[in-house]
């Protein structure tokens, strides 16, 4: 079949020399498989002619409820008008049915005594309506006046005239699904009393199990739909129009409307008579051609492909792409694989979300499930080997793009499965992305819309790193990473491509953090330089990865670790925080949030002597001085005589705490001692991301132990609990019990196991929040508080020496550790150009 | 070279060591604010100072062997040509060298 090998080199037979392309079908399966065919450069290749049925372009059969409820008007839903095929040179016949495909002399013959001739040939009729049997449903020309099917334009029309007779008050309508349900909902608002008759045990039965469809049946019926599942429709009576149905049970129903959405057939007639393989539907291979005839393809609800059917909208894309990746050569290699079928849609005003199976297969399945009828909301999650098999949502669709991501792709699942369900904080989209307009701003740092990131994904480029990198997107706090990838992944239609540095530690060195530690280890690499030298590719250093690598480095050589400057972002050169406009702020430790009228005297020295321009408390318990020059930061430490606070680094930053059992009539715990010891200890420590810790002395929490990245809470009887992972900045998370201690030593001595562990094991800038549940908090458990891995006392140690080794890095002031280290950097600047005065302004110039 | 070549002029602008490897210095020449960089094999590069993004001041940056990057907004630069892979405007490149372990740059 050499051929099929070389399609685009083959001449065509039509009278230019390109290869006549003829379309059985002009539904959304047969337009969208042109639409990707002249994407692909065939207007060059092929002359096209295209049939369909219906006298109309292409429409969008989805919509056909919104018409049927006055949503919108039948012109509304065109995907291709008819000057669509006209400018892309495309002959179509509408409103004529091809007959017979006579394979062996190439031709189609059509119901208008026409004969066609192809060199290939695509068939896309689709389906139909399922005409249950029963009695009186046939008229004498055609179906009795009343009965209808749902399907197209002229269905839809007829139903709206007929609904809008006065004396027409009551329909059926007969089948459950999502078309029945649609049905019902647009009748009711032409004024019509609704019953649906089901069947089967209950509500759409293919997307949904038995509860989900019973609190389906619930809400429907609170619109004022009445359903009926679980029997059949045996007779329709007229005789000369509907007047009722009679069901199975022997129950009788008048009615003026019987609306039939019993289900859909594929159209395999002609191909059936014509010779080719059909079985359910018309058989394709992954060529998405018929396995009888090379220059035959077939696509959308008319093809069996691996055995399945399918009738939803989104494997048609999927088809409808490979086949013109085949059929223009773009791509030989392309293969349609079967599609994951996820159905998120809105039936009569109630969202349902399905993907997957129904309910657990096996006894090792996990099924979590949240029901609350009442409010019409219902959720089940089907998990296998911890990867998501399957997923029913109705009536809150919140999650559904991160449960259909995960559905699709296997991405790994929280610990805590009920996150699955809902927003507990932590990183999550609060919206469907889908939803989102495209002006909606996804990053809210650098200010890149839906739309900027849909524009480059489009462009062609499909990493979410990649998108990243163009469009600043998560660039910023990076709190918006999750919904970028979401949006990326949207955009793309789900062809996502995984950028294998995801797992890197840091950009520029292709390995993860426990290879890359190994590494460092094995081959006594000890400085930045070092490590580009002998891992990155080709030795080339990488701007991006420099600060990751230096805070590891330092982590693991401590004070053999052979500092490089360069490889320092600026706030850890200067020991200070970069302000907009080149300054620097300020922070001088103050332990536990704890200072002396001393302290005080000597930080309004130096704000006065220096005139910053702005004085202000922190949130966690400091004083900053902002608007401060380079080179006055040398001058601004040794006149404070106080050390570095640290609010500049990826590191250890604070311990808040609230004054404790020594003041407050509440307090059960010396929270401020605790707080000042843990401070005392862990000052300055280099981490993936910063630490801010709280000490609180008693349940009622005044320091916000439970979103900190390890919070401490004295409870009654001098025992002390410990959380970890909480969050309240970009991300709201609770933090998780880590456990319960008697004293304070040992709360001290675990809060330090626990940071050391975070800091081996954690990524670079994944802060607790993230770090805890993706490690998993029985985990953390087992290796900080029963020490499961024999690793305790070396994190102690760890912690230790790094408190006996800290050196305040303010020390620098004195004596710089290289030349112009507090040179300005804008020479020609007036700084600071944040307004001088600033309380002033603010607070009016009177307190 | 891709400088004014009729009003260009050398400066120099004092010891080379005054920039530490891999970090950037700023100097005022001629009325522009300037930022000179060293690369670990002594490569002299020079870019104006200020980011055209939000005024950040360059030589506060990081960089490598290729790329310069913003302290404030992370825009990256190349180093030899000014240009802004992430979409800022460019920045203004000057011809440096070192000449009697001094930095000498034509502006």
């Amino acid at each position: 079949m050499t051929a099929t090998l070389t399609p685009p080199q083959r001449a065509g037979g039509g009278p230019d020399g390109r290869r006549r392309l003829v379309v059985v079908g002009n539904g959304m399966a047969g337009a969208r498989a042109v639409e990707e065919i002249l994407a692909r450069g065939g207007a060059e290749l092929f002359s096209i002619t295209m049939f369909g049925d219906e006298p109309y372009g292409n429409y969008n059969r989805i919509m056909l409820s919104h018409v049927l409820s006055g949503e919108e008007s039948h012109e509304d839903i065109f995907l291709n008008s008819l000057s669509w095929y006209e400018q892309n040179d495309i002959t179509l016949h509408a409103g004529v049915r091809i007959n017979r495909i006579d394979r062996f002399a190439k031709v189609v013959f059509s119901d208008d005594g026409q004969t066609t001739p192809y060199d290939q040939l695509i068939i896309a009729t689709g389906s139909r309506s399922f005409m249950p049997p029963m009695d009186g449903l046939m008229g004498p020309g055609g179906l009795l006046p009343g009965v209808f099917a749902f399907r197209t334009i002229d269905d839809t029309r007829g139903m709206i005239d007929y609904a809008t007779h006065d004396e027409h008050r009551q329909a059926v309508v007969i089948g459950g699904g999502l078309l029945g349900l649609e049905a019902a909902r647009g009748l009711q608002s032409h004024g019509i009393d609704v019953t649906v008759i089901h069947s089967p045990k209950h509500l759409m039965n293919a997307q949904l199990g038995p509860e989900g469809g019973d609190i389906l049946k619930q809400s429907m019926e609170r619109l004022g739909i009445r359903i009926v599942c679980g029997t059949r429709t045996t007779a329709i009576w007229g005789p000369d129009k509907v007047r009722g149905v009679r069901l199975k049970d022997g129950t009788e129903m008048p009615c003026d409307l019987a609306v039939l959405t019993a289900g859909i057939r594929p159209n395999v007639e002609v191909a059936l008579t014509s010779g080719f393989t059909v079985e359910r539907a018309i058989v394709v291979d992954d060529a998405m051609r018929t396995v009888d005839d090379d220059d035959v393809y077939a696509v959308g609800e008319c093809v069996q492909h691996r055995g399945e059917v399918y009738g939803l909208v989104a494997p048609l894309w999927e088809q409808a792409v490979v086949l013109a990746d085949q059929i223009t050569g773009a791509d030989p290699t392309a293969a349609y694989m079967g599609s994951r079928t996820a159905t998120k849609l809105k039936v009569a005003g109630v969202e349902v979300a399905a993907m997957g199976v129904q309910g657990p297969e096996k006894d090792t399945d996990e099924h979590i499930v949240f029901s609350e009828p009442r409010r019409g909301t219902f959720k089940s999650i089907v998990i296998r080997d911890d990867k998501i098999i399957g997923a029913t949502l109705l009536g809150d669709s919140n999650k559904v793009a991160f449960l259909q991501q995960a559905f699709d792709r296997g991405l790994p699942l929280p610990e805590a499965r009920v996150e699955l369900m809902f927003d507990l904080g932590g990183p999550s989209a609060e919206v469907g992305v889908a939803e989102l307009a495209d002006d909606a701003q996804i990053c809210n740092c650098n200010g890149v819309s839906k739309k900027a990131i849909c524009d480059v994904v489009q462009a062609g480029c499909k990493t979410v790193t990649g998108v990243m990198d163009k469009t600043r997107a998560g660039k910023g706090c990076g709190s918006c990473k999750l919904l970028v990838a979401q949006v990326v992944e949207f955009a793309a239609d789900g062809a996502v491509e995984e950028d294998p540095s995801v797992h890197y530690y840091v950009p520029g060195i292709a390995l993860d953090k426990p290879t890359l530690m190994a590494a460092i280890r094995d081959q006594e690499l000890r400085s930045p330089s070092a490590v580009f030298a002998a891992l990155a590719p080709e030795g080339a250093e990488d701007a991006k990865s420099k600060m990751g690598l230096a805070s590891l480095l330092k982590m693991m050589w401590g004070e053999d670790y052979v500092d490089e400057k360069d490889a320092r972002f600026i706030n850890d050169r200067v020991h200070a925080n970069i302000q907009k406009d080149g300054t620097f702020s300020v922070v001088p430790q103050m332990r536990g949030g704890v200072t002396t009228p001393e302290q005080l005297r000597r930080i309004a020295d130096v704000a006065d002597k220096y005139e910053v321009p702005m004085v202000k408390l922190t949130g966690g318990q400091r004083i900053d001085l902002l608007g401060i020059r380079k080179e006055d930061l040398p001058g601004v430490w040794g006149d404070l005589g106080m050390p570095s606070g640290y609010a500049y680094g990826k590191s250890f930053r604070t311990v808040k705490t609230c004054v404790g059992q020594e003041f407050c009539r509440f307090g059960t715990g010396d929270s401020t001692k605790l707080g000042i010891e843990l401070e005392t200890r862990m000052q300055g420590m280099e981490s993936p991301a910063k630490m801010k810790l709280a000490v609180s002395g008693c349940p009622r929490n005044c320091a916000e132990s439970l979103v900190k990245d390890v919070g401490i809470v004295a409870i009654e009887g001098g025992r002390w609990e410990l959380y970890i992972g909480g969050a309240a900045g970009a991300h709201i998370r609770k933090g998780d019990l880590l456990t319960t201690v008697d004293d304070a030593e040992t709360a001290k001595l675990l809060t330090g196991r626990f940071l050391q562990y975070y800091r081996e094991n954690a990524k670079w800038l994944e802060r607790t929040y993230a770090f805890v549940p993706r490690v998993g908090l029985d985990h953390i458990k087992a290796v900080v508080v029963d020490d499961s891995e024999g690793i305790a006392e070396r994190l102690d140690a760890e912690v230790q020496k790094h408190a006996d080794t800290y050196v305040d890095p303010w020390t620098e002031g004195a004596t710089p550790v290289e030349p112009g280290q507090f040179r300005t950097s804008l020479p020609l600047e007036v700084l600071p150009r944040v307004p001088a005065d600033r309380a002033t302004e603010l607070l009016g110039g009177s307190w | 070279m891709l400088g004014p070549a009729h009003t260009a002029t050398d400066h120099r602008l004092g010891p080379v060591t005054q920039v530490p490897y891999g970090e950037g210095r700023a100097f005022e020449v001629a009325g522009e604010q300037i930022a000179v960089f060293r690369l670990r094999d002594d490569t002299l590069y020079a870019l104006s100072a200020v980011c055209p993004h939000k005024g950040g001041p360059l030589a506060d940056g990081q960089l490598d062997s290729t790329l310069l990057m913003c302290p404030l907004h992370q825009n990256t630069f190349e180093l030899a040509t000014g240009c802004s892979p992430t979409g800022a405007a460019p920045l203004r490149r000057y011809d440096v060298r070192v000449e009697d372990a001094e930095i000498v740059l034509t502006a």
